[in-house]
C-alpha cells in the first residue's frame, strides 16, 4: 500500500552507500576530476559492495532476487551524491549488465551476466550517443544491417565510457528505423576508438568517440536475439536512472550551500537570515523532493511492469531543470567561492548541467 | 517499501466525485460565477446527504467516548487494512476542485471548523456542537482566523475574549471568512472565531470558541467581491458583546489557562492537516487546465509526444510538458504530506512544500493555459480564464505562497522565527 519510506534493507543499502559517498567520492572528487581519472583502488572499493550481483538472480551467477529500480534509483542518488563522474566510472559495466539482464535472451544471460558477479571490475560498456546536434534515441544514425548470420555495424558514437578498456560493449543502432543493442566485443574488427572526449564535467569520466566501418557480429548478438529487444522500455530505465542522479547532485549542491549559508557571516549575522538566501534554499529543497518523488514513481512503474514512458519522460525534462537551476544556485549562495575550483560548488554546477546530455550514460 | 498505489477504495470514491464534477459542478459552473452571493443548490443538495454520513459518524464515535467507552481500536484490529483518511481527502478535494474550485468551496458541512473540533474538542463538544452537521438541512461551518491586521501573523490576533461568570465576552473583526455568511447567517452553523483572552501572554492568550448561528451580537458585515472562486462566500464578521457559553472554548479545561500554549499549538496543527487539502483544490484546477488545453490542442491535431527529444518539439508542446511536469511533482508532494498525515508523522515541513509548490503550479500552469488558447483562453466562452481566476487564490489563502516558502525555509534551516523573520 501507498508509502514513501524506502524498505529496512533499502535502507541499509543507503546508508552503507552515503558513508561510502562520504568517506571516499567526497574526498576524491577533487582530484579525480582535475586528473580526469578514478584511481583503480576506488573502483575496486566500490565494485567490491556488489550493487550488480545484488540485482542479478543466482541462476546467473548473482545473490539477488532479480532487478528492483526502486533500489537502483535510491543508489544512484546516493552515489551521485557524492560525485557523480566517480560513480558514472564505478557504474559504466552496469550500462552493458542491467540492459542485458531486463531484454536479454536466457543465452546472453548465461553467457554474460556471470561476468558481473566476479571478484574483479569486469570493464563492460554501451555506446548509446551520436556526435549529432540533432541526437535521437529513436533514429539513430548508427546502422546496423543484416547478411546472413552476422550483422553489420556502421557509424559513429560518441560519450562512450571506459571504451578504451572495455572487453565488451552494447552498440545501440538503427536496424530498418527501430533501435536495436548488439553485443560487440571490444577488440572486434572495424571498431575503433577515435578520441577521447573532453566535456565541461564529469571529467573523472574517461569517455571517447567510436568509429565503426564494417564491424561484423553473429546474429545471436542482438540483444534479446532473433526478436531484438523493447528498446523503449530500456530508454525508460534509462532516463529514470538519469534523474535518480540529478537528485543527488542537486541535494549535494543544496546541502553545501545550505550548511555554509548558516556559517557565513556578513553584515552581523549568518546570511541564511536573510528571506533572499533562505528562499533560494527552500525553493531548492522543495524541487529536490519533487523531482526525487517523480523519480520513483516511475521507478516503481517500472518494477510494476507497467507502462512508465510519461512518468519517466517527465521526471526527466523535470531532472534536466533541476539539476541546472539548482547546482546554479549553489555556486551562488557561495559567491566567490562557489567559482574557485578547490571548493565543490563549481564542479556539482558542470556535472548537473550533464544531466540533460547524458541520457544512455547513467543506467543502475 | 516505496510503494505509490492507490487504494481500490480511494479509486473508487473518485469515479463517484468525477461523476459529481461532471455531471453536477461543470454545468453550472459558469452560473455561479457570474452570479456571485447565489447559493448552489443543485451542488449543495447533491453533497449534504454524503456530508452527513460523515459527520454522522464522527459523533457517534464521539457519544461512544462520551458514554465511557474505550476508543475504536479499528486500526490495529482489522489487521492489515490501513486508513488514509487524508490521502482519501485530497483525492476528493482534487477531484471536486476539476469539477470547480469556487463550488467545492461550497460543500455544505463544518469543513474546517469541524476538523478542528474533532481534534481538539471535548467528547461533549464534539457531540454538542457537530451533532447539527448529521441530521437536518445543509449547514456550514467557518473558521474565522484573519483580521484586518493578522494575516499571516497570527500571534497579532486583536478579537478578545473576556470571561464575564459562566460565560465568554468576544469582541471584534474577522474578515476573509469562507462560508462565513453560509454559517452564521444562511444556515444553521457555527463559527470557530480566534481570539485573545490574554494580549500580553501572546500566542499562549489565543484559543478557539464556538459562536453558533444566531447568537445576539454576531454579524456579517460585507460579503466579498472577488477576482475568482466567486461561487464560495467569503464574508466580514463582526463580534460586539458577543456572548457564548463557558464551555464553548474548544478543548480541555486546562487549555483554557492563560499561560497553556497548547490551544495555539493545536490550532496552527490543523495547517499541517489543510494545507495539503488546499494544495490538492488546486491541483484539480491544473488538471482541469491541462486536459482542455491538450484537448483543445489535439481537436487541431497537435498532440503532445512523450519521449522525444527536445528539439524535435514545438514551443506549445514544451510547454505542456512543462505543465503536466510541475503538475505531477505538486501533486506527488501533496499526496506524501497527506500519507504522512495519516501515518502520523510530523509534516509540517512537507505540508508547507506541497502548498507552496501547488500555488505556484498551478498560477503559473492555468496563465501558461490561457495564453495557449489565445482568443479562446481569454473569452468566458470557455472555463480556461475562470480556471486562471479561480487559481490565484491557492498561492493565497491557507498560508500565501510566501509564508509557506519561510515555514520551509525555518524547517530546512532549523531557525526560529527571530532568526530567520
Amino acid at each position: 500500500m501507498i508509502s514513501f519510506t524506502p524498505s529496512e534493507e533499502q535502507q541499509m543499502l543507503i546508508d552503507t552507500l552515503h558513508k561510502f559517498a562520504e568517506s571516499e567520492l567526497r574526498q576524491q572528487a577533487h582530484d579525480c576530476d582535475e586528473n580526469a581519472e578514478v584511481p583503480m583502488s576506488l573502483i575496486k572499493t566500490g565494485w567490491e559492495i556488489g550493487l550488480l550481483p545484488a540485482s542479478i538472480p543466482e541462476e546467473y551467477g548473482g545473490f539477488g532476487e532479480g532487478h528492483s529500480m526502486i533500489t537502483s534509483v535510491l543508489a544512484l542518488e546516493e552515489l551521485a551524491w557524492g560525485d557523480l563522474g566517480i560513480a558514472l566510472n564505478m557504474l559504466t559495466p552496469a550500462l552493458f549488465a542491467v540492459p542485458v539482464l531486463l531484454e536479454g535472451s536466457e543465452e546472453q544471460k548465461h553467457e554474460y551476466l556471470r561476468r558481473f558477479c566476479e571478484e574483479d571490475f569486469y570493464p563492460a560498456t554501451a555506446a548509446f550517443v551520436e556526435p549529432l546536434f540533432q541526437f535521437d534515441p529513436f533514429e539513430m544514425k548508427t546502422t546496423a544491417t543484416r547478411e546472413g548470420d552476422t550483422y553489420v555495424l556502421n557509424g559513429e558514437k560518441a560519450y562512450v565510457p571506459l571504451a578504451e578498456a572495455a572487453d565488451v560493449m552494447l552498440v545501440y543502432a538503427n536496424e530498418g528505423g527501430q533501435t536495436q543493442a548488439f553485443i560487440v566485443p571490444r577488440h572486434t574488427e572495424g571498431l575503433s576508438v577515435t578520441k577521447r572526449e573532453s566535456l565541461m564535467g564529469v571529467r573523472a569520466l574517461p569517455m571517447y568517440r567510436l568509429k565503426l566501418e564494417n564491424v561484423r557480429v553473429p546474429a545471436a548478438n542482438k540483444l534479446g536475439g532473433e526478436q531484438g529487444a523493447n528498446f523503449t522500455r530500456l530508454l525508460n530505465y534509462m532516463r529514470v536512472a538519469t534523474a535518480a542522479a540529478a537528485v543527488g547532485v542537486a541535494r549535494a549542491s543544496y546541502e553545501y550551500a545550505r550548511d555554509y549559508a548558516k556559517e557565513r557571516v556578513q553584515f552581523g549575522e549568518p546570511i541564511a537570515h536573510r528571506q533572499s538566501i533562505a528562499f533560494m534554499l527552500a525553493e531548492m529543497a522543495i524541487d529536490i523532493d519533487g523531482l526525487r518523488l517523480m523519480t520513483w514513481e516511475a521507478a516503481w512503474q517500472l518494477d510494476k511492469g507497467q507502462d512508465a514512458t510519461k512518468a519517466a519522460y517527465l521526471a526527466k525534462l523535470t531532472a534536466d531543470d533541476v539539476a541546472m537551476q539548482v547546482t546554479d544556485r549553489g555556486v551562488q549562495i557561495l559567491g566567490g567561492y562557489g567559482y574557485i575550483r578547490e571548493f565543490p560548488a563549481e564542479r556539482w554546477m558542470r556535472n548537473g548541467r550533464g544531466i540533460a546530455t547524458l541520457e544512455g550514460v547513467i543506467l543502475l | 517499501m516505496i510503494d505509490f498505489t492507490i487504494p481500490d477504495d480511494i479509486q473508487q470514491q473518485r469515479k463517484l466525485f468525477e461523476m459529481v464534477a461532471r455531471d453536477v459542478m461543470r454545468p453550472i459552473a459558469r452560473y455561479y460565477d457570474e452570479h456571485e452571493h447565489e447559493i448552489p443548490w443543485e451542488y449543495v443538495n447533491r453533497m449534504w446527504p454524503l456530508v452527513k454520513m460523515e459527520w454522522a459518524q464522527r459523533v457517534t464515535r464521539a457519544e461512544r467516548q462520551l458514554a465511557g467507552e474505550k476508543k475504536e481500536k479499528k486500526e490495529q484490529k482489522s489487521g492489515k487494512r490501513k486508513y488514509y483518511p487524508n490521502l482519501q481527502l485530497v483525492h476528493m478535494v482534487e477531484m471536486l476542485c476539476w469539477g470547480d474550485a469556487g463550488l467545492y468551496l461550497c460543500t455544505p458541512g463544518p469543513a474546517l471548523a469541524g476538523f478542528a473540533i474533532d481534534a481538539a474538542g471535548t467528547p461533549e463538544q464534539k457531540v454538542r456542537l457537530l451533532k447539527r452537521f448529521a441530521e437536518g438541512d445543509p449547514k456550514w461551518g467557518a473558521m474565522a482566523i484573519t483580521e484586518p491586521g493578522a494575516g499571516s501573523d497570527v500571534s497579532a490576533i486583536s478579537t478578545t475574549a473576556v470571561r464575564d461568570g459562566d460565560e465568554w465576552v468576544i469582541n471584534g473583526e474577522k474578515i476573509f471568512i469562507t462560508n462565513g455568511w453560509l454559517a452564521l447567517e444562511a444556515s444553521d452553523g457555527l463559527v470557530v472565531v480566534w481570539a485573545t483572552v490574554d494580549k500580553s501572554a501572546g500566542r499562549a492568550g489565543i484559543k478557539s470558541f464556538i459562536v453558533p448561528a444566531g447568537t445576539p451580537g454576531a454579524k456579517v458585515t460585507k460579503r466579498e467581491h472577488k477576482l475568482g472562486i466567486r461561487a464560495s462566500d467569503t464574508a466580514a464578521l463582526v463580534f460586539e458583546d458577543c456572548r457564548i457559553p463557558l464551555d464553548n472554548i474548544l478543548g480541555s479545561p486546562e487549555v483554557q489557562r492563560r499561560e497553556d500554549k497548547r490551544g495555539f499549538k493545536a490550532a496552527m496543527q490543523t495547517f499541517d492537516m489543510s494545507r495539503p487539502v488546499v494544495a490538492a483544490g488546486a491541483m484539480g484546477v491544473a488538471r482541469a487546465a491541462i486536459e482542455f488545453v491538450k484537448e483543445k490542442l489535439a481537436e487541431q491535431g497537435i498532440d503532445i509526444p512523450y519521449g522525444v527529444p527536445k528539439h524535435k518539439l514545438s514551443a506549445v508542446q514544451r510547454d505542456v510538458l512543462e505543465m503536466e511536469a510541475q503538475y505531477k511533482m505538486a501533486w506527488l508532494l501533496t499526496v506524501r504530506a497527506a500519507v504522512m498525515t495519516d501515518e502520523r508523522q510530523p509534516n509540517a515541513l512537507q505540508a508547507s512544500m506541497a502548498k507552496v509548490k501547488a500555488g505556484k503550479a498551478v498560477t503559473w500552469i492555468t496563465q501558461k493555459a490561457v495564453e495557449i488558447l489565445g482568443p479562446l483562453g481569454y473569452s468566458t466562452e470557455y472555463l480556461a480564464e475562470k480556471w486562471m481566476r479561480d487559481a490565484k487564490i491557492n498561492d493565497i489563502f491557507e498560508g500565501t505562497g510566501q509564508i509557506n516558502t519561510l515555514i520551509v525555509a525555518r524547517r530546512i534551516l532549523g531557525y526560529s522565527s527571530r532568526e530567520l523573520k
